[in-house]
């Protein structure tokens, strides 16, 4: 509890009672912050914390707030020359923005004290706490609807629909396939061809095919093919006696 | 002819309309769990605002401490019912107020700073109680004594927070309006800060 600072008993030389009083009597001037030991009520405010199991942090705070404000005080009256030489901030100032905070602060404790008295009198004021009740929701009302409307729209679902056109995606070249054939066919009659001469006046896509078609015979065994150099004319033979039998044997 | 005689129907009875709205009224503010305004009475008994006022005046005088177990009150800025007093302590012993059971001075302080100057921000409780606020703020957001009302200005602003109309009805209070005015402490506040210019300046010089 944060009142744990403010109930403080302190027992000084110069005081005797709860902290909160000493404060407002060092506000007051009824009291010489000279002559307060702030040591003491540090030490009486440690030895009231290790009475207590918990650890409050709110009033640890609170205390040091209050007790620095207490030092600051103090210091400023016992050396008032040198505070005005070391402070950056005009001793006016700072003494105008500490109370301005400590005024500021009281209200909001005597404004906190009113709430707890109040709240001591309504004590036996007991009433419903809950959510609110739902708010109904509006309901959706339809007009008068005509049956051969909804007959209509269930005609249209019935009827199959349109095809799908795949015309765009219709083969535009010849199957590889075909190319493989032809140039079995060719390399029967012929050793050795040019492949660039085979497939001269055929479109661009169909020479990728006859290309693949190519790799493709490659692949299985059943043309030879040499370059001399990039770009130079592909020359496609047969291979060799033996791997064609091993070949015509696998395929049987 | 051995039906019973009937003096009197039942329809005959002389019945002031107003009465009927105050049934009407009565059992509004039995289902409903947090104060109604007249407003909205009126918008549910479809009816106008004069009359609702007349009737809840009729209520009043029936529900009033001494003559009812159950007491018409005004409330957060509506009209709600609540236990006599009288039943208070019956009460204590069936129902917990979870509410404000156990507000510290911390909590109250916070609070006291959200009614008074709020909507504010986490930031300025702290600057003003000289603490950080976090966890009584949110301690009290919990509750429902204080919720969050928007942002200050400017990008990434501070959420802020005002008190609540449950805070309203816990504290009997009709509006925030019915909190005592501070302009009392205030002059004391002044006078606090006249000593201290005096102090400074007599020691600055």
């Amino acid at each position: 509890m944060a009142s744990a600072v403010r109930d403080l008993e302190l027992d000084l030389d110069a005081f005797e009672g709860p902290f909160d009083l000493l404060l407002t009597l060092v506000l007051k001037e009824q009291l010489e912050p000279a002559e307060i030991d702030i040591a003491a009520i540090v030490v009486a405010f440690v030895e009231h914390l290790t009475a207590t199991d918990k650890i409050d942090l709110d009033a640890c705070g609170e205390f040091l707030v209050l007790v620095a404000a207490l030092l600051e005080i103090k210091a400023r009256q016992l050396f008032p020359d040198e505070g005005a030489e070391l402070s950056e901030l005009e001793p006016e100032e700072a003494a105008e923005e500490l109370a301005r905070r400590l005024a500021e602060y009281r209200r909001m404790k005597e404004a906190a004290g009113w709430l707890r008295e109040r709240l001591a009198e309504e004590r036996d004021r007991y009433f419903r706490l809950g959510p609110a009740p739902l708010a109904p929701r509006a309901e959706r009302r339809l007009a008068a609807q005509d049956p051969t409307l909804l007959a209509a729209a269930l005609a249209g679902l019935a009827e199959p629909p349109p095809k799908v056109s795949l015309s765009h995606m219709a083969l535009r070249f010849p199957p590889v396939a075909q190319f493989l054939e032809r140039f079995r066919a060719v390399l029967r009659r012929r050793t050795v061809f040019d492949f660039d001469g085979e497939v001269a006046g055929l479109s661009r896509v169909e020479q990728a095919v006859a290309f693949l078609a190519l790799l493709e015979l490659r692949k299985s065994g059943e043309v030879a093919l040499a370059q001399a150099a990039p770009f130079a004319p592909i020359r496609v033979t047969r291979p060799e006696k033996e791997r064609i039998q091993q070949w015509t044997v696998r395929s049987a | 002819m051995d039906r019973p005689l009937r003096l009197i129907s039942r329809d005959s009875i002389a019945e002031s309309p107003i009465d009927s709205l105050a049934r009407t009224i009565e059992g509004l503010l039995v289902v409903a769990s947090q104060p109604l305004t007249v407003e909205q009475l009126a918008d549910a008994t479809e009816d106008d605002v004069e009359r609702i006022e007349t009737a809840l005046g009729l209520l009043a005088e029936r529900y009033r401490e001494g003559r009812s177990g159950i007491v018409l009150e005004r409330a957060a800025g509506g009209y709600a019912f609540r236990a006599a007093r009288e039943a208070a302590e019956a009460c204590s012993r069936l129902f917990e107020r979870p509410v404000e059971r156990g507000l510290s001075q911390a909590a109250l302080e916070t609070l006291a700073i959200v009614a008074y100057t709020g909507p504010v921000s986490r930031p300025e409780i702290a600057r003003i109680r000289g603490v950080a606020a976090d966890s009584t703020v949110a301690s009290l957001v919990e509750r429902g004594l204080i919720a969050e009302a928007g942002r200050e200005a400017g990008p990434g602003g501070a959420v802020r927070y005002r008190a609540t109309p449950l805070f309203e009805r816990v504290f009997g209070l009709d509006s925030l309006a019915e909190l005592p005015r501070l302009d009392d402490l205030g002059a004391d506040a002044e006078e606090l800060r006249e000593r201290l210019l005096e102090v400074a300046g007599a020691r600055a010089s």
